[in-house]
């Protein structure tokens, strides 16, 4: 099992992001994506996920490129990003056992998995009564529920408070323990083994010319 | 088939917790119904010709009020995304969108069609026909505005845009769904008009479900 992608470029609304990114990861390993604002960070993420396809180059797991069966990759991935995807008039509870009913899982994680994300007593809130922490708490549920070999975290510890913080990194350990990857993009500092780290900056395209007056 | 029934549950789950916004749709076609005698007058014979005519037009513009929201929650809340990243292909996503808009718009405006067509006085031949046109036209008029919906996302003035696009494909059930029931009424055969309101749900059917699932791949890119 390992997931790599080579010569990767990406564009976005005609503008190069990125270029010649090369990266490799094998089980049992976490790649720490850092980089400014506006780097590229998220894009990366989106098309490790096959939500997007590069504008050249190829990412594959094993010897497969992902497009060849999108919907057999997104089968072993969970990509948390900056949508929280949880419908604020249906209940924390509700929200999880949607996607992991989709996702093939059972009802009875749900219940360890409220438990495991601390969010004990706010199963039947309401989602929009939810403060950004709990948010992003209740959306991490969803990789817990569902057991899934490749995790895209896009800033996972946003508006977390240290306690939760401290809960993902359990969380991303264990993962990495069992020989999972684990993907994050994020400009916080971030304690976890066995690292590798990716810095955008080195990717990044030439000069930006903003038309003709340069 | 199992994914049809989850999406469908997930979407007539949300579907009920918004109930007011399907129920403001259902209330715009009853009331609608309930002005045009007002304003063309109360003529019984005149109401009865035009009777078939207005319950179909008021049908197409309660949905297309509906189709401005289908899919932009979705997409606002970082839910589509996830959709996307579902096992289950997007395809399958659009079919069950177009199924649920369906049940909590079409059905109702199904029911409520015969009691419109009392208080205009149309004939008791044309009953079953104007249940059968609604029957087959209300889901094809789904299908096709869910392409729409999905067309429009990331565009700011969606609601009006989508009247545009979605409208022009819709007339010629309008036109099949009036006719058919004017048949009834004047004692020929609908067969015809059945047939191809039919074939228009059919076709609806086949490339809808891929046009819509095109359209929110290119939105997510």
């Amino acid at each position: 099992m390992r997931f790599f992608g080579e010569n990767i470029s990406c564009i976005r609304g005609e503008r190069l992001v990125f270029s010649n990114l090369n990266f490799s990861i094998e089980p049992g390993n976490a790649l720490i994506i850092t980089g400014n604002n506006g780097s590229g960070k998220t894009s990366l993420l989106r098309l490790m996920a096959g939500l997007s396809r590069p504008a050249s180059g190829h990412i594959s797991w094993l010897d497969g490129d992902i497009w060849d069966d999108p919907e057999t990759h997104h089968t072993r991935l969970h990509f948390i990003g900056h949508l929280t995807a949880l419908k604020s008039t249906l209940s924390v509870k509700e929200n999880l056992e949607i996607w992991s009913r989709l996702h093939g899982g059972r009802k009875k994680n749900i219940v360890e998995t409220i438990k495991k994300l601390n969010l004990e007593g706010l199963e039947d809130t309401h989602c929009q009564k939810l403060s950004a922490g709990q948010k992003q708490r209740a959306s991490l549920a969803r990789l817990a529920a569902n057991e899934a070999p490749l995790w895209l975290l896009d800033e996972p510890t946003t508006a977390l408070d240290a306690i939760s913080v401290d809960l993902l990194y359990s969380m991303i350990k264990t993962h990495i323990k069992g020989s999972g990857i684990c993907v994050i993009a994020t400009n916080t500092a971030l304690s976890i083994e066995n690292c590798l780290e990716l810095n955008m900056q080195d990717f990044a395209a030439g000069p930006k010319h903003d038309g003709e007056f340069l | 088939m199992g994914f049809l029934r989850l999406l469908l549950l997930r979407e007539i789950c949300v579907a009920y917790k918004h109930f007011g916004d399907n129920a403001i749709i259902v209330l715009f076609f009853l009331l609608a119904a309930i002005l045009f005698p007002l304003g063309v007058g109360p003529e019984p014979k005149l109401l009865a010709i035009m009777g078939p005519g207005i319950l179909w037009v008021i049908a197409l513009l309660a949905s297309l009020l509906s189709f401005g929201k289908l899919f932009s929650s979705d997409f606002g809340d970082g839910s589509l995304e996830q959709l996307a990243l579902t096992p289950a292909p997007l395809e399958l996503v659009s079919l069950a969108k177009a199924a649920a808009h369906w049940l909590t718009t079409g059905i109702p405006l199904m029911i409520l069609a015969p009691l419109i067509a009392v208080l205009y006085q149309m004939p008791y031949s044309g009953y079953i026909t104007l249940f059968i046109t609604l029957a087959i036209g209300t889901p094809t008029i789904s299908l096709i505005g869910t392409v729409g919906a999905a067309l429009i996302l990331g565009s700011k003035r969606g609601s009006v845009l989508i009247s545009l696009l979605v409208v022009p494909f819709i007339i010629p059930i309008l036109i099949f769904g009036t006719t058919a029931i004017e048949a009834s009424i004047n004692g020929s055969s609908t067969e015809k008009h059945l047939m191809f309101l039919g074939a228009c749900f059919l076709i609806a059917l086949v490339f809808s479900p891929v046009a819509t699932a095109a359209s929110l791949r290119q939105a997510l890119e």
